[in-house]
């Protein structure tokens, strides 16, 4: 375990590495010019020369890509082009409302899909398990934006019911968060679904019967617990859902996170700011995935840990 | 002096053809979620084809007459049937348009994304060694991208036309493919049959063609389907956020973007836009999971 654990977060430092040097060159190919950007529209040639040398523009790519490198071994990414600060203090704003968004999603996403995968799976190819499984179809289908701007129109135009943006109280959470986590809702009551049904068939239910327990019981005791498992182990693979999906519902709701921050960013052609955002959020895809890889045979002894 | 022995060939596969399509399809028919997608599919295939002959107006022409006195777009009903946008043109001339854009989209990024994916998945899954081992990692550092981030930024590096959106997706889109491709040739590399083609000396090609490939198809079509479905949410956010399709060519998820201002108090602008993107996402995934019912029991998992 241990020999497979230090392999498996020496593969994902390097996964981290790829990841710096595909973004900056992404980024080095980028046709505007950021120091045109800083000078502003009436700065003189000269001006913009001199900012494109203190910026260190005008080196090779790969001189610049290991003085990026060095600042970030140091934790330094950097300072924003636009804005007066470091990208890790901006970053580092917005990062709690971001995290409390997810943290409220992954929340809405497993009761909606564990509460929908039970009751189809008990259910089963009655009425309510068919019209349950469209509704999943639907969430997977449907773009966020769609879903927080219909819900927006519903719940905070014509109802009233939530604000109709930004950040603040519990109310403000609502909105974001389904619209968030529908996605995963739709994924996680199909595979509790199936997971249901998997384990319903297993001789555990039979003999749970056998001694007379009521069904209430042997789903809720029995079936449940071990339906769950396997989807547990997913949550963390989630985490790359999420940070495709706060862009467009921070961008939606004007919710002040991290993927606000990025788009921004790219409108503006940011360049700190955007290498930043992306690091931080592949690296919480990167843990994500790694903390699924741990899971999954602490739950499941049968997968190997080689 | 014994007889040559056979090569135990991929019978099960092999036996398939035309036959085996036709049992797919019939099958499929059967299943009303799938049929209900097939008949999406259709449909909309259909306005996409037909669009010049069945939409109601000229979908670019700013109407005078488009715009209420107050100058704020028309609700459905009367002259335009779903209303009209923010410039004052006709919503159902835009969308039956925009249809285009979606499954050219939908059709070419989604059959870039399955050649790369498949090809890079058999490649690696065959070759082994250290080939597998670059290309594989190369995907799992592909996969551990941020997908949205990735595809906005080489949006905005390329000025955004219709093919560099297509190849934007499929350059975020091909790796699912890759790792389902790679994991199933890599299993059936060892199985015997391969084997034994390889110790008569097949060349690689002919393997990889006679043997491999119709093994393989099923996960492709299956994928591939659902593939689409991905696309064409992906196409629909990069339009929604501005870097996607431009104006003044419609797509669904252009015409959001272009009227997301006006959606408190015209919000069939967003809504049938959106609807659209939903059927046509949820048909290819209708279709797709039935198919993957009907090909292969036992594949499973998230995509």
């Amino acid at each position: 375990m241990t020999g497979y654990l230090v392999r498996r977060l020496l593969e994902s430092a390097l996964i981290l590495l790829g990841i710096t040097f595909v973004t900056f060159v992404l980024l080095y190919m980028v046709p505007a010019d950021p120091a045109r950007q800083i000078a502003g529209r009436s700065a003189t040639a000269a001006t913009v020369a001199n900012i494109r040398d203190q910026l260190g523009l005008n080196d090779p790519l790969l001189v610049q890509y290991g003085r990026y490198l060095a600042g970030l071994l140091q934790g330094d990414m950097g300072r924003s082009y636009l804005q007066r600060a470091e990208v890790s203090t901006l970053i580092a704003a917005r990062l709690p409302a971001s995290l409390m968004l997810m943290v409220t999603a992954i929340v809405t996403e497993l009761v909606i899909g564990l509460t929908i995968g039970v009751v189809a799976a008990l259910r089963r190819n009655r009425a309510a398990d068919h019209s349950l499984m469209i509704f999943s179809f639907v969430a997977i289908s449907a773009p966020q934006f769609v879903i927080g701007i219909l819900l927006l129109y519903v719940f905070a135009v014509q109802l009233g019911w939530f604000p109709i943006g930004g950040y603040g109280t519990p109310a403000h959470f609502v909105l974001p968060s389904i619209t968030l986590g529908l996605l995963g809702a739709g994924w996680y009551s199909r595979m509790m679904r199936s997971s249901m049904i998997e384990v319903l068939g297993q001789d555990l239910v039979r003999t749970a019967r056998a001694k007379g327990l009521s069904r209430l019981r042997i789903v809720t005791r029995h079936v449940m617990p071990n339906a769950i498992l396997p989807i547990i182990a997913m949550i963390g693979i989630d985490i790359g859902l999420f940070m495709s999906g706060i862009v467009v519902v921070e961008s939606v709701f004007g919710w002040p996170g991290i993927g606000q921050l990025a788009w921004q960013a790219i409108q503006r052609v940011d360049i700190p700011v955007i290498m930043g955002v992306t690091m931080v959020s592949a690296t919480a895809i990167v843990l994500g995935n790694l903390l699924a890889d741990l899971v999954a045979p602490l739950i499941d002894p049968r997968i190997k840990t080689k | 002096m014994s007889a040559p022995i056979d090569p135990p060939s991929a019978a099960p596969v092999r036996r398939a053809g035309r036959g085996r399509a036709r049992e797919v399809v019939g099958e499929l028919l059967r299943r009303p979620r799938a049929l209900f997608g097939l008949a999406v599919i259709v449909l909309l295939v259909l306005a996409a084809i037909l669009a010049p002959w069945i939409m109601p107006h000229d979908p670019f022409e700013q109407s005078f007459d488009g715009l209420d006195l107050m100058g704020a777009p028309l609700p459905p009903g009367g002259e335009h049937p779903l209303g009209t946008d923010l410039l004052g043109r006709d919503l159902a001339s835009r969308l039956i348009l925009g249809t285009r854009t979606s499954l050219i989209i939908g059709v070419v990024a989604n059959g870039i994304a399955v050649i790369l994916g498949a090809g890079v998945g058999i490649t690696a899954g065959y070759a082994g060694g250290w080939t597998a081992a670059i290309l594989m990692r190369f995907t799992d550092l592909m996969m551990a991208f941020p997908a949205l981030l990735l595809a906005i930024v080489l949006a905005a590096i390329f000025q955004p036309s219709l093919m560099i959106v297509a190849l934007v997706i499929a350059m975020v889109n091909w790796v699912q493919m890759s790792r389902v491709i790679y994991t199933e040739t890599r299993s059936l590399a060892e199985r015997e049959f391969i084997q034994v083609q390889r110790a008569i000396g097949s060349g690689p090609l002919r393997i990889l063609g006679r043997h491999l490939l119709p093994h393989l198809l099923s996960s492709i079509i299956v994928f591939g389907t659902l593939g689409i479905s991905t696309t064409v949410l992906l196409e629909a956010t990069l339009s929604y956020l501005g870097v996607g399709v431009q104006p003044p060519v419609p797509s669904w998820g252009n015409i959001i973007f272009e009227n997301q201002t006006y959606f408190s108090t015209a919000p069939w602008l967003v809504f049938f836009p959106g609807l659209l993107i939903v059927l046509l996402a949820l048909a290819f995934n209708l279709v797709g999971d039935a198919l993957r019912d009907i090909l292969d029991p036992t594949l499973k998992g998230r995509h």
